[in-house]
């Protein structure tokens, strides 16, 4: 613990309980930390489940796997790194005390975190379309029907899909939730409330999007990309 | 009657005594145990009970006691867990050539059904002295088989077969209770195992009412659904034939080599696809909504008649739940 | 420090504000422990009330008290209110709440107004349940076993799911706050060495909290997806298995039970020396031993699975594992014993509470020991005897814990004593009701009484009997406390900084404390459990 000097430089944002904005920025870091390790035991659990049920239920993985849009989930893939990319860059411009360029780089972030939650959207469309939304209306037919060669149960393609939404799902709704803490952020920033002294809200919200990155670039290639060769 | 000892049930199969030891074992290790430290306690407390004039003593710790009453009591257990472990194998292993009893548990019964054809419901009769193996599936829920006076217990879960197995030791009518809860009824999904004296249990199976064996009901089944069409009795047709099948090492199309056990049949009739045979096409029509538990029983029976007792090294297979990815040999 | 003259008219935590708002907003650590005190004894007295019905059903063999639904949503709710909404908050809530900040010697935890949201997260869980409960309630057992919890059960499993899914979330953050706190806010010289063994202990729930509870919400979130949209990832009829849920579940709620006793093992710790008058003896191995604990917690889950169907290897690993995670416990409570070795003992009712501790855990820890014996644990898993031993741990041990805490930090929290002869009685009515309700079950269910059951044969009816009337002795004994302790809110004898001649710098601050704890940042010098510097009560003078 530092003595305090002689005279006191209190920032504005120093919340009383803590003796300094060092301590309390130490605090604030740590406490996304463990958040984030939550939240990896939160995700972990569905993983857990996606990983038993792939290799007892390889083939309906796998034809569901091929069902939903490689494309599309590489493009979202590129634009989430893209968005982590504005993010650090951004929480680089809060150190540095440039508050227009840290104002554009959290908003480029959420205009690329809409982009993956609109193509997320148009990827969900198209399975509504083509009936794999588990529930009444799920129908494992056209997948049976494209892959005549290999055994499809309908019951075990439904629960592939059932992950397939909870993951992206969750995925998506953690996407919201960082949507909602980068506009409270922005809005912060754009009125200079950060600055070299005090830019913590935007680090550990950086913190909070890598994370949410992080799960999509785990999730990615285990939806997207099993058994891509050709079927045999 | 069901009798009670002060503490535990009547003690009425091979390994009931064997429990009851270990219980023992550890109520005297835990008396002297508890004896000890309240011992202990109580003497401190008089002892040194807060007085004018003494002060406490202080003292930082021992690394001797520390070490010393970590790994003694950890000796202790790891032979507690040995004597449970050797145990629980024991209870878990069924002797070869054990009758097997299909049981069928459902919200809020049980049913079972012998191989010579009897079907009971809530009652179990057995003889003394011959080992039974219980093979087992739920309907609905999750149930749990246990009789106490056994010391045997098994959950019974929906989708797949367990097993469970007993001796029966002496002739009496023990509880059968559901032991898993499983809805309303769960306290009523009781019943009795009715353990006879071998004569008894002769006269029994030749005065109970059947339709004949269960494998004997099992063909009739088999040809009721259509099976002969494709499976024949010496040759292949357009499905491999069952002879000799059951125990026996199969050969899928992609490779692997599986046990054709009780859940594998079962998961052959209900979603053929899942495992077909090498040199075979998947054309197999899915019986699952078609063939309830007791028929599927059945069915299984006729089947496993079909094979030798089961060679060498193939044993007693143990289940397999079906979707698991099947190992190349199992032990 | 102020001298304690007379009066709770100096500036205290409780008198700093007046008013509703004052209470509603507050971001003062100790008044949000307050609130939770209040929410968590509601709560518990719902579940309680479960349970006497529960006990009055069971003392006769047929159903007749109630009707079998009612008497399966009655053992489901009193365990699931019990667990999530009283035993995992309770201490770590309560007495951890108010004192971690204190004890290290901080204005308050890390963060504030987290710790203001975990208690409004506890409260919209505790709604979102009442209303289940007041509009049919849930009747899948506390466990929520699949497929009956997503495909046969009639009643309010997604409402009851959401609500521990909430409370899971205020667990979370409680657990978060209390592991930063002890990082980042610790006074110069309070080393982790010097730590007391009840911070030590709340650091290694809240590991757990923080690593378990997630996992515990994934999976009650799919059982209610699986239910709301018909999906069939735990059931069997539809492609599902049913053991994956029963591992994703014991996953979190084996460890869960370890944070409901570690906190209670910190008020051991904090109790016996005081009343000893000497430091715990092996101090470092009975820190260490809380976190071996909440490390070795993780690893034993399938033991409740022994006859559900999973392999015979499996089982062989979780047994031993679990013989290896009752060392740490057996060692804190030697560890207890030889701390009142050469001490000067008094029986004070926080030392009485410690004293039914030590006792019940150990019989309680004890019979654990049976239930991981494979062989053993066949016959009586599922029976009554699993209920007594979990009985013993979380009754005789957190809870006696918990209103040993309460006691022992009384004086500080209010400022006034309660009525040390009607403590006694308290306590020694407890531990009586409390042996006569539990120990006939541990024969009941070698007798091979099977758990959850509504009606049962009747050779079952003695020792039931037996069971409920120490379950009415029990409530006697919980009524109590309740009635004293707010009797000497008004009518109690003024407390000094430190009746009891404790260590710990929370006895360094006035009762009650002022609104920031310390006036100025303590500076630690001396080792934890300092009792060779410490004057006994009596000879207390106000200065330290």
């Amino acid at each position: 613990m530092s003595d305090s000097p002689i005279v006191l430089e209190h920032s504005t944002e120093l919340r009383h309980h803590f003796a300094d904005m060092d301590q309390q920025r130490d605090a604030a870091s740590l406490g996304m930390w463990l958040f984030l390790g939550t939240e990896v035991m939160f995700f972990g659990g569905m993983f857990c489940a996606y990983l038993i049920y792939r290799l007892w239920y390889y083939n309906e993985f796998a034809a569901g796997s091929r069902s939903i849009s490689l494309l599309l989930g590489t493009i979202n893939t590129v634009v989430l790194i893209c968005s982590s990319l504005t993010v650090a860059l951004g929480v680089r411009a809060a150190q540095m005390g440039k508050r227009k360029l840290l104002v554009i780089l959290l908003l480029l972030t959420m205009l690329f975190g809409l982009a993956f939650l609109g193509i997320k959207g148009i990827e969900w469309y198209q399975k509504y379309e083509e009936h794999h939304i588990p529930g009444s209306t799920f129908s494992a037919e056209n997948l049976i029907q494209e892959y005549p060669g290999i055994h499809i149960d309908p019951q075990h393609e439904q629960i592939y899909f059932s992950l397939y939404f909870a993951l992206t799902g969750l995925h998506a709704l953690h996407m919201v939730i960082g949507l909602g803490i980068f506009t409270v952020l922005t809005f912060y920033a754009w009125k200079g409330k950060y600055s070299p002294e005090y830019y913590t809200p935007v680090e550990i919200g950086g913190l909070y999007w890598h994370f949410v990155d992080i799960v999509w670039i785990y999730l990615f290639p285990l939806l997207y990309l099993i058994d891509r060769k050709p079927i045999h | 009657m069901v009798e009670t000892f002060p503490f535990w049930p009547a003690q009425a199969s091979s390994i009931a005594w064997q429990v009851d030891l270990l219980y023992v074992f550890l109520l005297v290790l835990s008396l002297v145990t508890c004896a000890a430290i309240f011992t202990v306690i109580t003497v401190f407390a008089i002892k040194y009970r807060r007085h004018h004039g003494r002060e406490a003593e202080h003292i930082e710790g021992s690394m001797i006691l520390e070490i010393g009453w970590s790994v003694l009591p950890l000796g202790v257990f790891l032979v507690i867990f040995a004597w449970g472990a050797i145990l629980y194998f024991h209870e878990r292993t069924p002797p070869r050539d054990s009758t097997e009893v299909y049981t069928v548990a459902k919200q809020w019964m049980w049913k079972f059904q012998h191989p010579e054809g009897q079907k009971e419901i809530n009652e179990l009769h057995v003889p003394v002295g011959r080992d039974v193996k219980m093979i087992m599936t739920s309907q609905d829920v999750i149930h749990s088989f246990y009789v106490p006076a056994f010391r045997i217990k098994q959950d019974v879960v929906p989708g797949r077969y367990v097993t469970a197995w007993f001796r029966a030791t002496k002739p009496g009518t023990y509880h059968l209770f559901c032991a898993e809860y499983c809805g309303t009824m769960h306290s009523g999904m009781i019943g009795q195992v009715v353990v006879m004296d071998p004569s008894d249990y002769q006269t029994w199976l030749a005065t109970s009412r059947t339709f004949g064996s269960l494998a004997a009901a099992g063909e009739s089944q088999f040809s009721q659904l259509g099976c002969p069409t494709c499976h024949k009795v010496e040759t292949q047709g357009r499905g491999p034939t069952l002879n000799g099948v059951y125990g026996n090492p199969v050969t899928l199309e992609d490779g692997r080599t599986v046990i054709a056990d009780e859940n594998y049949i079962r998961e052959s009739i209900m979603n053929p696809g899942a495992k077909i045979v090498s040199g075979f096409k998947n054309i197999m029509p899915i019986f699952q909504g078609q063939v309830n538990e007791e028929q599927m029983n059945e069915v299984v029976a006729y089947i496993k008649s079909l094979s030798a007792p089961p060679s060498g090294s193939a044993g007693n297979p143990t289940l397999v739940p079906p979707g698991t990815k099947p190992e190349h040999s199992k032990d | 420090m102020a001298t304690a003259a007379v009066s709770t008219e100096r500036e205290n935590y409780l008198n700093s504000e007046y008013g509703v708002r004052s209470w509603l907003l507050t971001t003062d650590h100790k008044r949000i422990a307050l609130l939770y005190l209040l929410s968590i004894t509601f709560m518990f007295f719902i579940g309680g009330f479960f349970a006497l019905l529960i006990r009055l059903e069971l003392l006769t063999p047929a159903g007749d008290l109630v009707l079998a639904d009612t008497y399966n949503k009655l053992f489901s709710m009193h365990g699931q209110i019990m667990v999530f909404f009283f035993l995992v908050p309770s201490i770590p809530a309560t007495l951890g709440n108010f004192l971690i900040p204190m004890m290290v010697g901080a204005k308050d935890l890390a963060f504030p107004r987290i710790n203001l949201l975990s208690w409004y997260l506890y409260i919209i869980a505790g709604g979102i349940y009442v209303h289940c409960l007041l509009t049919g309630g849930v009747d899948t057992g506390w466990t929520f076993y699949t497929p009956f919890s997503t495909a046969f059960s009639n009643t309010k499993v997604v409402e009851a799911g959401l609500a521990i899914f909430v409370v899971g979330f205020s667990s979370i953050l409680t657990g978060l706050n209390f592991v930063v706190t002890v990082h980042r806010m610790r006074a110069p010289g309070m080393t982790w060495s010097r730590l007391p063994l009840f911070v030590w202990s709340h650091y290694a729930t809240s590991i757990i909290m923080l690593l378990g509870t997630p996992v515990l919400a994934i999976t009650l979130l799919l059982v209610v997806f699986e239910r709301v949209f018909n999906l069939g990832i735990f059931d069997p009829a539809r492609g599902g298995d049913p053991l994956l849920f029963q591992h994703l579940f014991w996953f979190y709620s084996h460890p869960a039970v370890y944070i409901m006793i570690l906190p209670a093992m910190g008020v051991v710790s904090e109790i016996v020396p005081c009343f000893s008058r000497k430091r715990v003896f092996g101090y470092s191995f009975v820190a260490m031993s809380s976190i071996a604990i909440a490390v070795f917690g993780f690893l034993v889950w399938a033991h409740h699975m022994f006859v559900a169907g999973i392999s015979l290897y499996s089982a062989l690993f979780f047994s031993i594992l679990s013989y290896l995670v009752a060392v740490p416990s057996a060692v804190k409570v030697f560890n207890w014993t030889a701390t009142m070795y050469k001490g000067s003992i008094s029986f004070s009712t926080p030392m009485l509470y410690a004293f039914g501790f030590i006792g019940l855990f150990t019989i309680g820890g004890l019979t654990g020991l049976f239930l991981a014996a494979l062989g053993f644990d066949v016959h009586v898993t599922d029976t009554y005897f699993v209920i007594a031993h979990f009985h013993y741990i979380m009754v005789g041990g957190a809870v006696m814990g918990y209103l040993g805490g309460i006691h022992f930090w009384w004086p500080k929290i209010s400022g006034r004593m309660y009525p040390e002869a009607w403590g006694r009685l308290a306590a020694a009515i407890v531990f009586i009701g409390f042996n006569l309700t539990f120990f006939p079950q541990f024969i009941l269910g070698y007798l091979g009484m099977p758990r959850r059951y509504w009606q049962y044969p009747p050779e079952f009816q003695v020792l039931n009997v037996f069971s409920t009337a120490g379950s009415t002795i029990l409530a006697v004994g919980y009524l109590l406390p309740m009635i004293y302790l707010l009797w000497s809110l008004r009518y109690g004898k003024i407390a000094g900084d430190n009746p009891w001649g404790a260590s710990g710098l929370e006895w360094m601050t006035p009762s009650p404390p002022p609104t920031f704890n310390f006036d100025e940042t303590p500076e630690v010098t001396w080792e934890a459990y300092d009792y060779e510097n410490i004057p006994m009560p009596e000879e207390v003078s106000l200065e330290r």
